[in-house]
């Protein structure tokens, strides 16, 4: 596989939340038009390293952030960088579909209206019809954008959350376990929805399971007790692991 | 014997019943406690609730249906002919009960023995300087007939409460050696013990249910009463109130309902805005230390007694609001003469209601699931943004319902409108003018010297049960409101 662009780079980041040393000196750059998955046991961290990249742990008050994170070569912790706009650049899907109490075409225009992306009604119909085609959604839900989006299935509701993300036009498209709460068939729908955005954007997603991992990712990042393990393209990873931890994880005897 | 030493028997039955079902079952395993079906205690509970259940209970209904029976018995033994003039059964029934006490003390004090005081053709005379030299209460002298129904109800009294304290102790008996004699180590005691608990609880969720009731039905009978002496045209679709204890009163809800629901809007002006975005600043803005101080704070003022909410718009708030909108005051408009007015009582209801609406509204907020401000924020938006768009919409079904809460308590607050609103029954819509509430004509229909037979007495509770209805609309449509949204996140 021919190397890309940089997209993130990651440079000596450790968390803290409050006394816990949650993330240690991970390193780690991920391309641009790839999908990049990281695995790991519970509590590994892979989460927490996510949240950094679209700055979602300012959210929360105990948690301290340092190293350097570049975005395009931009320091996204630097005083200068508003976290809001680099959310609208850094889009994120979450573990539990949350889509809002508003009709589903609410939901998709949520963010083109919030950042002023439609000049009109008629661009906006044309965003949210764009950003539905692209979440796989558009065929079951074109008839009923005024319905409630909280009234549709877990995985249609996953999908719109996709949808919703993929409208703002992001640039990394960071999904936090997204099909731990779907169903066989709705998860083989993300799957293949997040192979097609990888035409698009840089995919970063978190996941416990493994085959998903092997499936979806060009690369795979093994996170283990706050470390990064192993970093690589993921056949390397999935069948000559070069730790030891790495292929004991794997091969399913720490977890 | 008095109630309290039942009581107290009653007791001493139960924990000798404990201890006595609690060996019995011991003594039926050999000691062993593993070949019991239940613990030891159970079988004990179970000895001393089967006791002292059916005992209390059969105690409680004799207490209220005694004086039911005696009092029919005994008021049917007054001729009518031997009723004061002006006076009623009731006011002789009183008399009777005087009497039967006024003999009932005289007999312990030593003044007269038993059977003087059973004697029917005592003097009457003698008998009631006898009583009065002892020291007993008497409106009147006796007169013949009252002193045979005083006999007579002393004589049925001291039967029936005779006869109360042989039942229930019987009964309490009779219970403990059933569940003593049932008592074996094969007897599934918790089981039936749990039961009894379960009774118990189910007994007061009713008790809590049958008052209301009750309090309806009190309130419909003076209503049907009211409608008889009174046409309900009048009430419903009259304009005018206008009592006149001396007969001939128009006595319409209608101006009533208008002062109240203007004092109540205004209050719902000034709590609602005030309240929900102290409720938005608490919950989405405030830090942990902020919080954990003014919430409390906040929440103080629901504890104010309503009367002291009265007395402030008395004496600070009407005449602040005179010196700003009175004759010469600093606006220069003369347009408030008395610092009782809509406006004062308003404000001040408002101000009761603020710690309702945000204490409720901030419950509903912290409802609002965090991962609906992660979609919001990890979408690019601001936490601002986020609460327009994201939380104060999830969270308005709430809101609303909070808000039907705080409407319905303006609408029955009575203490404010008493002493803030005025007297005076009108359909204005000039807020300085002094104006009238449902809840303050209740009030003052009720004050007083009172004749629950005249229809001014009674619209009280005609005026009540509309009240009523009114708030119980009010409620069951926001409890409606609040559980279809909390369905949407479960």
């Amino acid at each position: 596989m021919d190397s890309k662009a940089i997209k993130i780079a990651a440079n000596k980041v450790q968390v803290h939340y409050g006394d816990t040393h949650a993330i240690k000196d991970v390193d780690v750059e991920i391309e641009d038009k790839t999908v990049t998955a990281f695995i790991g046991p519970s509590g590994c961290g892979k989460s927490t390293f996510l949240r950094c990249l679209n700055r979602m742990n300012d959210t929360i008050d105990i948690c301290r952030v340092q190293g350097d994170i570049l975005l395009d070569g931009e320091d996204i912790y630097d005083k200068r960088v508003d976290p809001v706009q680099l959310r609208a650049k850094v889009g994120m899907v979450f573990q539990k579909p949350n889509p809002f109490p508003k009709s589903i075409y609410d939901n998709v225009a949520y963010g083109p209206r919030i950042h002023g992306l439609a000049r009109n009604k008629a661009e906006l119909d044309e965003i949210v019809e764009k950003s539905l085609r692209r979440g796989a959604i558009w065929d079951e839900v074109k008839d009923r954008l005024d319905a409630p989006g909280t009234g549709l299935s877990g995985g249609q509701q996953q999908r719109l959350c996709i949808a919703r993300a993929v409208a703002t036009e992001p640039e990394v498209l960071l999904m936090d376990e997204p099909c731990s709460a779907l169903d066989p068939i709705a998860t083989a729908q993300v799957e293949e929805l997040i192979d097609d955005l990888r035409s698009r954007y840089s995919v970063v997603i978190v996941t416990h399971s493994m085959q998903q991992a092997a499936r979806v990712s060009q690369k795979t990042a093994f996170f283990h007790l706050g470390n990064l393990v192993e970093y690589g393209e993921t056949g390397q990873i999935f069948t000559n692991p070069e730790d030891p931890r790495t292929e004991s994880y794997i091969t399913g005897r720490i977890g | 014997m008095a109630i309290s030493w039942l009581l107290l028997i009653l007791l001493a039955l139960a924990v000798i019943g404990y201890f006595t079902g609690r060996s019995r079952a011991l003594s039926s395993a050999g000691g062993n406690v593993r070949e019991l079906h239940s613990l030891p205690s159970y079988y004990g509970y179970n000895v001393a609730l089967t006791a002292l259940v059916p005992a209390l209970g059969l105690l409680m209904i004799w207490l209220l249906v005694q004086p039911m029976i005696v009092n029919s018995t005994v008021s049917g033994l007054i001729p009518d002919q031997a009723l004061p003039e002006g006076a009623d059964r009731g006011l002789a029934m009183s008399e009777v009960r005087r009497v039967s006490d006024g003999l009932d003390g005289a007999v312990a004090a030593g003044a007269i023995s038993q059977a003087q005081a059973s004697n029917a053709d005592a003097d009457i005379e003698e008998l009631t300087q006898t009583l009065k030299d002892a020291g007993q209460v008497l409106t009147q002298d006796i007169t013949q007939p009252i002193l045979v129904a005083a006999q007579k109800y002393r004589s049925m009294t001291t039967t029936g409460s005779v006869a109360m304290q042989v039942v229930v102790l019987s009964l309490a008996l009779l219970g403990a050696a059933f569940a003593y004699i049932r008592t074996h180590k094969e007897f599934r005691a918790r089981n039936v013990v749990e039961q009894g608990v379960l009774a118990l609880l189910l007994l007061a969720a009713s008790i809590a249910i049958l008052t209301t009731v009750g309090i309806v039905l009190s309130m419909v009978f003076e209503t049907m009463n009211f409608f008889q002496l009174h046409s309900w045209k009048d009430f419903f679709f009259g304009g005018t109130w206008a009592p006149n204890f001396r007969g001939g009163s128009e006595l319409s809800i209608l101006p009533l309902l208008w002062g109240t629901l203007y004092i109540s809007l205004i209050a719902l002006l000034v709590a609602v805005p005030i309240g929900l975005f102290a409720a938005i600043y608490l919950s989405e803005y405030a830090s942990g230390a902020t919080r954990s101080v003014a919430k409390p704070l906040l929440e103080i003022l629901a504890g104010i007694p309503t009367i002291v909410y009265g007395l402030f718009a008395l004496l600070t708030v009407g005449p602040a609001l005179v010196s700003m909108f009175g004759d010469g005051g600093m606006l220069g408009v003369g347009w408030m003469a008395s610092s009782n007015a809509v406006l004062t009582a308003g404000l001040v209801m408002g101000i009761m209601l603020i710690p309702f609406v945000s204490s409720l509204s901030d419950d509903i907020i912290n409802a609002v699931p965090q991962s609906m401000r992660d979609g919001s924020l990890g979408l690019g938006a601001t936490h601002s943004e986020t609460v327009r768009s994201v939380i104060l919409p999830a969270a308005l079904p709430g809101i609303v319902g909070a808000i039907l809460l705080a409407a319905s308590r303006a609408i029955g607050e009575t203490m404010i409108v008493v002493m803030a609103a005025g007297a005076i029954a009108k359909f204005s819509g000039n807020p300085f003018e002094a104006m009238t509430t449902i809840t303050t004509r209740i009030v003052s229909q009720l004050t007083g010297d009172t004749d629950f037979a005249s229809p001014e007495t009674l619209v009280a509770f005609a005026l009540g049960l509309t009240l009523f209805i009114i708030t119980l609309g009010l409620n069951i449509f926001a409890l409606y409101i609040v559980r279809k949204y909390r369905e949407q996140y479960e």
